[in-house]
């Protein structure tokens, strides 16, 4: 918990618009640089400046553990789900051209579905590993 | 010009590694290494692959420090001086390794050589293909999702591994073991 009066206005200021940034990294990666490692890392990087601010046990009240584990696993099987889907519908294992009809708008269905389950997965993953670093050291874990 | 830039980084990113191999303090070894990302970055972008770029500043010079801090405080910030003393066979080992792969570049095509193999394996496939096969703009994008899918879901499940590692040796597991057992305990989302 910091109680210094600059950093907590200046965080408070960064932290959506770094939020939006990795949202922005995430889904505008088909046209720009980026895509969701990047989004999911800046995204971690949010989640973590936060946890700095109001401390360790304030962010677990926001972005609980228990989700975020759920998240880590999701993010994964989201992307394995759409390969999944892609050898149901008559394809090869993450061949998203068979997604549509189209096969161009199935491909751009199939990158944006598992750079969203890479972003997922990258982002609680980092909150995850850095609320555990954090947690270490105290007498309750 | 652009060597100049070259050069300048490069440079930079020699001094940097010195001083990071010399210091004893920890704390300013970490600042060190994340001023080395953020160099390497520049590297990339002027090298014009501002999505490695953007790899790099985000993870070298973001997460990476902040995961050394924090491991930090849970060390000492100073370097054990167990191994100060000098020891001729690792230097050795890395002056002969060193040397080998200096022998190494001799052979391989000059920087920037638009007709190094490396350029000319699938790289023409991939420019000629992308925009009627996939049509997004970045082909960056369109090789990692789709022509090398299969190697980034790879990758996604090496930091699923990572992380599920981090979870067994620091103890995040047993949230789940908890929350299975929150009939017992009142205040289990406390002590997690």
């Amino acid at each position: 918990m910091i109680r210094h009066v600059i950093l907590r206005a200046l965080s408070k200021l960064l932290i959506p618009l770094i939020m939006i940034f990795a949202l922005y990294v995430q889904f505008h990666g088909d046209y720009g640089p980026g895509g969701g490692f990047q989004a999911g890392v800046i995204f971690g990087a949010a989640i973590i400046l936060y946890t700095l601010m109001v401390g360790l046990e304030a962010a677990k009240r926001v972005f609980r553990p228990r989700v975020l584990e759920i998240l880590v696993a999701f993010g994964l099987l989201l992307y394995g789900g759409v390969g999944v889907v892609a050898i149901l519908e008559g394809g090869n294992f993450l061949d998203y051209g068979v997604l549509l009809h189209d096969p161009v708008h199935g491909q751009h269905l199939g990158i944006l579905l598992v750079e969203l389950g890479v972003g997922i997965t990258v982002a609680s993953v980092m909150a995850t590993i850095f609320f555990l670093f954090a947690g270490r050291g105290r007498s309750d874990v | 010009m652009i060597d100049v830039v070259h050069i300048f980084l490069f440079t930079f990113l020699a001094v940097i590694a010195i001083a990071v191999i010399r210091l004893r303090d920890l704390f300013a070894a970490v600042m060190l290494m994340g001023i080395f990302s953020l160099l390497s970055a520049s590297l990339f972008t002027v090298m014009d692959a501002v999505d490695v770029a953007f790899t790099e500043a985000a993870v070298g010079a973001g997460i990476s420090t902040v995961l050394m801090l924090a491991t930090l405080s849970l060390t000492s910030s100073k370097e054990s001086m167990k191994y100060a003393r000098p020891q001729p066979l690792a230097l050795v080992a890395v002056v002969l390794t060193g040397a080998a792969l200096m022998y190494a570049t001799f052979v391989m095509p000059r920087y920037g050589d638009s007709t190094a193999p490396i350029h000319h394996h699938v790289a023409d496939d991939y420019i000629e293909r992308t925009h009627d096969d996939i049509g997004v703009p970045n082909m960056v994008t369109a090789i990692l999702a789709s022509y090398r899918g299969y190697d980034t879901w790879g990758e996604t499940t090496v930091i699923f591994t990572a992380c599920v590692g981090v979870m067994l040796l620091l103890g995040g597991g047993r949230t789940f073991y908890l929350w299975r057992h929150r009939d017992d305990d009142d205040d289990e989302d406390g002590a997690v």
